[in-house]
């Protein structure tokens, strides 16, 4: 790739969101600035992920929270029944990782010899009866409620990494080192430990026979690619990686419910960030997760100050009222997708470029 | 009479009542180019799906040298030895010219499941790339996306693709369907030098007769889904049966 206005804008960035990411609690020490952070470090893993089956390989799947919940379901599990240990942690983990093995396998070589809607539809009805066991096995699960749980001793708040004389946790530039920061920095490193192993991927041998199975499946096939066993690996791949993703998330929220680890709500966000940020790029992952994350956290809070800003004039306060802001959600991604046909790095790739 | 290289045995193909390829049994030789005619609709396509594996036969049975392939993938296939180019062209459009050949020659070499090694770092298979552009003159043209080519390069990259699957059978389907007149013998050139391995079976589907004239060491006519005639280009471009169904359809076509 060239370098152009284009791709300079997409590493500026990258560069600029990790940093970002790197010293998020010092740089905005409030609970909620870092909770925006880490969720946003786990989207991107879970985003990068299903950009490897939608964006690199042309699978579309809709059950990619289902693996993400067998994740975080898995640490919970472990975690509630066995206590806050590190066994605990790796049993789950390892369990979600099993799970979703397994059933990736099992839809992905019954399914993916169909035509693409089929498959869609199968991953849809798989992800619906993995939704209904959760709530339905409360016992297990928690049902609706989900389950809150203890995580190991270093992550709690309490935990003070670094002692002073008189008995009080360090502090540096005026952040305290405890237990958070640790549970913070597990986050933010696993996170990028996945990501690169996932963009590691998309340049090695098996990336270029995906982007050719997205290309042109039965050339793919003609040349001598074993398409349905590439397609049922990376569908297990992005499986795997989506589960970690849930494990991790489970560790950080120390709650785990089907609105936080298997709602469709999810998978709709999942969605919405890989084609806003640009599918098959996986630059894409990182602005579609961090421009979603942070509209869902902010947007209020921002339409709040507007409206107040603008008190006096007649119908615009109605208008941007913090309630509103769904409304305003959805106007700011017809216009994403309208000025972003490729997504936001797809399409800053090809400025600048003839094609 | 050596043994064939690749052999269909009463191959079979019914689409619902419809028989498209009828009873078809036919060798095909190494350093022969056997030359597919018949009118539009006769199953020459679909004979050549049911060869490399884009089709199943209903009946009867296709091998390879010793080798029964007829239940084979075509991804199996292909690593027999077996190379397709299509009629329309079949490409991996938004990627640049290199890499469609790259794709190529990395699924010759097994290479397609690294995970470790970047692909850029297999500069072997790169290099193996540039070499087949260049026989397809296709070298100043690397890096353009494929589907930004004009027709007639692309159909030199269909050549080039299949060229770099270096398979013992090359199976070409109209190559030069849609080219114009001058760009038409660059890829009959290719063809040529493929020809001249006595080693290579080569089979072609092609329409045109002044193609067919110039590469063919034997003709064979499908007509209907089945085999009419089979023989060399002047036995039976001569015969009358041939003239009936074929010939003259194609003449009163150009005329």
């Amino acid at each position: 790739m060239k370098q152009t206005f284009g791709t300079l804008t997409v590493k500026t960035a990258m560069l600029v969101i990790f940093a970002l990411l790197l010293f998020a609690p010092f740089l905005f020490q409030d609970i909620r600035a870092l909770e925006v952070a880490a969720r946003i470090c786990i989207f991107i893993v879970l985003v990068a992920s299903y950009d490897l089956l939608i964006g690199y390989t042309g699978i579309v799947s809709f059950a990619h929270t289902m693996f993400f919940g067998f994740g975080a379901y898995g640490s919970a599990i472990a975690l509630k029944q066995m206590g806050p240990g590190w066994d605990a942690v790796a049993l789950g983990t390892a369990a979600g990782v099993l799970v979703s093995l397994v059933v990736a396998t099992a839809i992905g070589l019954v399914s993916l010899r169909v035509k693409a809607i089929f498959f869609a539809m199968i991953t849809l009805a798989a992800a619906s009866v993995v939704l209904v066991l959760a709530s339905q096995l409360s016992q297990i699960t928690g049902g609706e409620d989900g389950m809150t749980y203890r995580t190991p001793d270093l992550f709690k708040t309490a935990t003070k990494l670094l002692v002073a004389d008189d008995g009080k946790v360090v502090r540096w530039f005026g952040v305290k080192l405890n237990g958070k920061l640790a549970a913070y920095y597990f986050v933010f490193f696993t996170s990028l430990v996945l990501f690169l192993v996932m963009l590691r991927i998309t340049v090695s041998p098996l990336g270029t026979v995906l982007k050719a199975i997205r290309e042109n499946e039965a050339r793919a096939e003609a040349i001598g690619y074993r398409v349905v066993a590439y397609r049922t690996f990376v569908f297990c791949l992005s499986a795997v990686v989506a589960s970690l993703a849930g494990s991790i998330y489970a560790l950080w929220l120390k709650y785990t419910g089907p609105d936080t680890a298997l709602s469709f709500a999810i998978m709709i966000d999942i969605l919405l960030m890989v084609v806003i940020g640009g599918m098959g790029t996986m630059w894409g992952a990182v602005i579609g997760a961090v421009l979603m994350v942070m509209a869902q956290y902010y947007l209020r809070d921002l339409m709040g100050a507007a409206s107040e800003a603008v008190a006096g004039i007649p119908l615009l306060p109605e208008l941007l009222a913090p309630d509103r802001w769904l409304f305003w959600l959805g106007i700011i991604f017809i216009l994403l997708v309208y000025f972003f046909p490729k997504g936001i790095v797809g399409t800053l790739n090809t400025k600048g470029v003839r094609s | 009479m050596p043994q064939p290289s690749l052999s269909t045995t009463d191959l079979t193909i019914r689409f619902g009542g419809h028989v498209a390829v009828n009873r078809v049994s036919c060798d095909f030789h190494p350093g022969e180019t056997t030359v597919i005619v018949g009118p539009n609709g006769a199953g020459k396509t679909t004979y050549f799906n049911l060869i490399s594996g884009q089709l199943t036969a209903s009946e009867g049975t296709v091998h390879k040298g010793g080798l029964d392939i007829t239940r084979m993938s075509p991804s199996t296939r292909a690593k027999h030895g077996l190379g397709r180019a299509f009629q329309l062209t079949n490409l991996f459009p938004q990627l640049c010219v290199l890499e469609n050949i790259r794709l190529a020659v990395q699924a010759r070499a097994g290479a397609g499941w690294g995970l470790l090694r970047t692909a850029a770092s297999l500069t072997h298979l790169t290099d193996a790339a540039q070499g087949y552009l260049e026989a397809a003159h296709l070298t100043d043209k690397a890096d353009i996306p494929a589907a930004a080519l004009p027709h007639g390069d692309q159909r030199k990259l269909e050549v080039a693709l299949l060229m770099a699957m270096e398979p013992d059978i090359y199976m070409f389907d109209e190559p030069t369907a849609g080219m114009s007149l001058d760009q038409a013998p660059a890829v009959l050139d290719l063809i040529a030098t493929i020809k001249s391995d006595p080693t290579k079976t080569v089979l072609l589907v092609e329409h045109k007769m002044d193609v067919v004239r110039a590469l063919a060491d034997r003709i064979i006519v499908l007509h209907n889904g089945e085999l009419l005639a089979d023989g060399a280009p002047d036995e039976v471009m001569s015969s009358q049966i041939v003239r009936d169904v074929y010939l003259g359809t194609a003449t009163e076509e150009t005329a």
